[in-house]
């Protein structure tokens, strides 16, 4: 009897904590008062630990204003932005038309800031001694989809080199890294062989190239810089004497200067123009584009000249709303400076 | 009388509004279905205004990220079926197995401890067994098999396998332990052995419950996503061999849906074609299972 | 034709030798699967364990490893576990002793097992995108913790309801018939009779789904589970994250800092987890009838 007496006593405290359940419920659901002062931001993982430094300063100086953070990746962050569900969308490419589209469609505005650069290496094993630096056709020789299957040694990208099989490595395709490599090496985006090992988490890239004598593979610079000991930087000649002779190593002053192409592309937030008005996202993304200058290059990437800064926060600060390169995506090779520049004059 | 009538009819409704409470209960799971098939269905509807059914049943490559669009599912059906094989594989021998040694002979202080174990292999998170796949297992077997690539079918199936090996051999053993003991004592009277009893006796007696084990573990399979996201690739192919990389179903999922494709697009739109393949697959596997379960179910009194 | 006296010998013997050996094979594979756990727990900790402090349990995310914490991952975890439990746990039983005990053969029931038992292999991340729709955008819920509990619920419940099923099977018709021969209503054997005995096995099958739903990440991002969040959640509608999504941010950094933290997240996800079983296997031990008859 007693263990009847205790299976009951079972359902009764479940019954209790049902109670309890619905009492929060009831009581919370007034309890909204304190979510005006919520920064809600989503997006890109690439973008991400910029944002996550930026926050974290910013919070201890606004200690009431709470900021959130999400990565359901570059579309998944426009998603939400579009449906209005977020103030802030983190992306690792401009806006594309369909986007666009769908903001429009549920009159969503939105203001582009270009918050870094983001370097794409390309790297090998330190123990090849050959592959000191490549050529964009090079490396489109080895990208492009006719390879696939048929470009599969060392020896038949450049003569000289050795005769051995070359295993490849990248980021998953559907990431906006893949995206931007395809259109800046091949020409296309999307466009590139299928045989490559594909990972979305980068230091797996990291410890296959680390561990495969043969292997070559790109991705994000800041990835490079926490496995330098492991891993072997290749230059990249662009062909184009304009800007920069010769081949050149992926640093944070060559992609400054504009000298590492196509291998750089910048990283932006959105922020909605309806929150825009908001006092505290005011002052965030003021402090994202001023003090969080140094933080850009603390987390591995590499910051904007001082003067596309000031360009874009007074994009910000005039609220002009669009993006620079007219919704059709992203574009290889481009000058932020350019095109901030040309669009404040108007 | 009165009274007692008076206390049948309050009985009655309670036990009426009762039922009806529990009814609501049991539909929720019906109204599951109808939402995920309402998600499902637009999109797919739409996908397949651009991509021919026959295309999509035939074609041998899957490429839809790439700017050579192709559909054909095969592939991703093929990674599906390999990795969840080699999972099943692993986990309904050995399954079964811990349940019979469990239920008939192990002693109540050896059970007390190794069931709770095995409970926690169900518990830990799938990310956790995805890295163990790609750091570990996998490195392990190439020592074996050099030919094995860093991506492969093997290495995650395997650890599937292990993941749901709780599934099998907890509900197996519940199954069994719930047999009536005469039916046990019975048969040894007539001169069985313990071995006999297990598996001529209680095993069959015991059939619908480990039927039911089996089937929530195949089910499982298919569904797992981070294992396979994680260590078996992002290369579709059409293949039986598990010891390249691969890519099943759930792992396209999310690696489209996490990732850089914009809403709209012919790309998102193929999140939810294969999400109703999924969806469809598992209901023919469901429905074949119940009424495999429906033919041999015992019931002793 | 009687056997003789050493044939009986050696048939037995001959059985003893098979016994032996289905024993050995059956502890192997119990080794082999336990002594997995095994080694999946010690790289784990070792990797993990001097990250391990008070100051990792209480800290925030950070971009500096040795700063970031996983304190509002881990009280995430810990709301969002007994939501779904006191969601999906009532419901769960209540559509199993529905199925079992009052409609068994109707022709709907058919329907909603079938129904149940497809649901229990959709891949988390459908529940995902259906919690997204539903929950986040038609109720309107927001990112919050109630939609994360709702969606997880909806994961989990066909687990609970087929092994509750189970477990309700399991219980002999004889101890039903002998409470009605006594007088009493459906309902009242079920309580009081039926659902005690079967309470060690509804403890099993919690155990397994919600084993299940702490691990999850992938549908939590989905709706809208945070990776970077700095204060508690304070109430139903708050925004959260959970630790497997903190670990697998953590994991694909490139500092080197926070493969150790992603490691130590793990070892406090499995203590966690630990926690919850060690309640109910103490539950599901106290309460155990083997039944006679």
């Amino acid at each position: 009897m007693s263990e009847q007496g205790g299976k009951i006593q079972y359902h009764f405290i479940k019954m209790r904590f049902l109670l309890l359940a619905l009492c929060l419920l009831v009581v919370s659901a007034e309890k909204t008062a304190w979510s005006a002062s919520l920064i809600k931001v989503d997006g890109s993982s690439t973008v991400y630990p910029i944002t996550e430094a930026v926050v974290e300063e910013f919070q201890m100086q606004h200690p009431k204003v709470r900021v959130t953070v999400g990565i359901s990746g570059t579309g998944g962050g426009f998603k939400k932005f579009c449906h209005g569900e977020i103030d802030i969308s983190e992306a690792s490419r401009p806006i594309k038309p369909s986007e666009v589209a769908l903001c429009r469609d549920n009159k969503i505005e939105y203001i582009e800031i270009p918050v870094a650069y983001d370097g794409l290496a390309v790297m090998v094993h330190p123990k090849n001694n050959w592959t000191g630096s490549m050529t964009v056709k090079e490396l489109k020789k080895l990208w492009e989809p006719a390879a696939q299957q048929k470009i599969t040694r060392w020896s038949q990208i450049r003569s000289g080199w050795p005769d051995k099989e070359i295993h490849l490595f990248g980021p998953g395709v559907d990431s906006g890294t893949y995206d931007y490599f395809t259109e800046a090496v091949v020409g296309k985006e999307h466009s590139s062989r299928g045989d490559f090992t594909a990972s979305e988490d980068d230091n797996v890239l990291v410890q296959g190239i680390a561990t495969d004598p043969l292997a070559l593979g790109f991705f994000g610079l800041a990835y490079y810089e926490s496995n330098q000991d492991r891993l072997k930087l290749v230059a990249i000649d662009d062909e184009n004497p304009k800007n920069g002779k010769g081949p050149i190593l992926a640093r944070s002053e060559t992609i400054m200067n504009g000298t590492y192409q196509p291998l750089a592309r910048p990283i932006f937030i959105y922020v909605s123009a309806k929150s825009a008005h908001r006092p505290e996202i005011k002052a965030f993304v003021q402090f994202y584009l001023t003090a969080g200058r140094p933080l850009v290059q603390e987390v591995g990437y590499i910051p904007l000249k001082d003067k596309v800064y000031d360009l874009a926060l007074n994009r910000f600060l005039k609220q002009t709303v669009g993006s620079v390169f007219l919704g059709q995506g992203s574009q290889v090779g481009v000058s932020l400076e350019t095109l901030l520049a040309t669009e404040a004059k108007k | 009388m009165t009274i007692i009538s008076q206390q049948v009819k309050r009985n009655k409704t309670y036990e009426g509004i009762l039922q009806g409470v529990l009814f609501l209960c049991g539909s929720l799971s019906v109204l599951t279905t109808l939402g995920i098939v309402v998600v499902l269905i637009f999109e797919t509807i739409a996908f397949f205004r651009e991509v021919s059914l026959l295309e999509f049943l035939t074609d041998s490559q899957w490429t839809p990220l790439f700017d050579d669009k192709h559909f054909g599912i095969l592939s991703l059906l093929s990674g599906t079926f390999l990795t969840s094989m080699i999972a099943i594989l692993v986990a309904m021998p050995v399954g079964l197995l811990s349940a019979i040694y469990l239920s008939e002979y192990a002693s109540t202080k050896v059970r007390s401890w190794v069931k709770p174990t095995l409970e926690v292999l169900a518990g830990i998170p799938t990310v956790v067994y995805g890295y163990f796949a790609l750091l570990f297992v996998t490195p392990l077997l190439q020592t074996f098999i050099p030919s094995l690539s860093g991506f492969n079918a093997f290495g995650p199936g395997i650890v599937m396998g292990i993941m749901i090996i709780p599934m099998v051999s907890s509900l197996s053993e519940d199954a069994m332990y719930a047999v009536p003991q005469r039916l046990r004592e019975a048969a040894c009277a007539l001169g069985s052995s313990k071995l006999q009893v297990s598996l001529r006796v209680v095993v069959p007696a015991a059939f619908s419950g480990i039927a039911a084990s089996f089937l929530l573990a195949i089910s499982r399979a298919i569904g797992e996503t981070m294992i396979v996201v994680i260590a078996s690739g992002q290369q579709p192919r059409l293949t039986l061999n598990p010891l390249v990389p691969i890519e099943t179903m759930t792992a396209y999922i999310v690696q489209v849906s996490m990732g850089d494709t914009p809403t709209g697009t012919i790309e998102y739109k193929t999140i939810f074609a294969v999400g109703m393949v999924l969806f469809l697959s598992t209901l023919i596997l469901n429905l074949l299972s119940q009424w495999i379960r429906e033919r041999f179910q015992e019931k002793y009194e | 034709m009687k056997p003789t006296h050493s044939e009986i010998q050696k048939l037995l013997a001959a059985r003893q030798r098979i016994e032996r050996i289905f024993k050995a094979v059956a502890v192997l594979t119990l080794v082999i699967a336990i002594g997995t756990l095994a080694v999946l727990l010690i790289d784990s900790l070792a990797d993990g364990i001097n990250r391990l402090s008070l100051q990792f349990l209480t800290s925030y995310p950070s971009r500096r490893p040795q700063q970031a914490g996983i304190l509002s991952a881990l009280v995430g975890t810990i709301y969002l576990m007994i939501l779904t439990a006191l969601l999906a746990l009532p419901v769960g039983i209540g559509a199993a002793i529905y199925l079992e005990e009052y409609a068994k053969h109707h022709w709907f029931s058919r329907i909603i097992e079938v129904n149940i038992s497809n649901l229990a292999g959709v891949p988390s991340i459908i529940y995902g995108l259906l919690g997204l729709e539903l929950f986040v955008r038609t109720l309107g819920l927001d990112r919050s913790l109630l939609s994360g509990a709702l969606t997880m619920s909806l994961l989990v419940l066909p687990i609970i309801i087929i092994t509750v099923r189970e477990a309700l099977r399991a219980v002999p018709t004889s101890v039903r018939e002998a409470s009605y021969a006594l007088g009493a209503s459906r309902w009242q054997t079920i309580w009081h009779q039926v659902l005690p005995i079967a309470f060690p096995g509804i403890l099993t099958g919690s155990i397994l789904a919600f084993s299940r739903a702490i691990g999850e990440a992938a549908p939590l991002i989905m709706i809208g589970a945070l990776t970077y969040i700095a204060f508690l959640p304070d109430s139903l509608l708050a925004p959260f994250s959970v630790l497997p999504i903190q670990i697998f941010n953590w994991v694909s950094r490139p500092q080197k800092g926070f493969a150790e933290n992603a490691a130590a997240g793990i070892i406090v996800l499995l203590i966690v987890l630990l926690m919850m079983n060690a309640i109910a296997v103490y539950l599901r031990h106290r309460y155990q009838k083997k039944v006679y008859l």
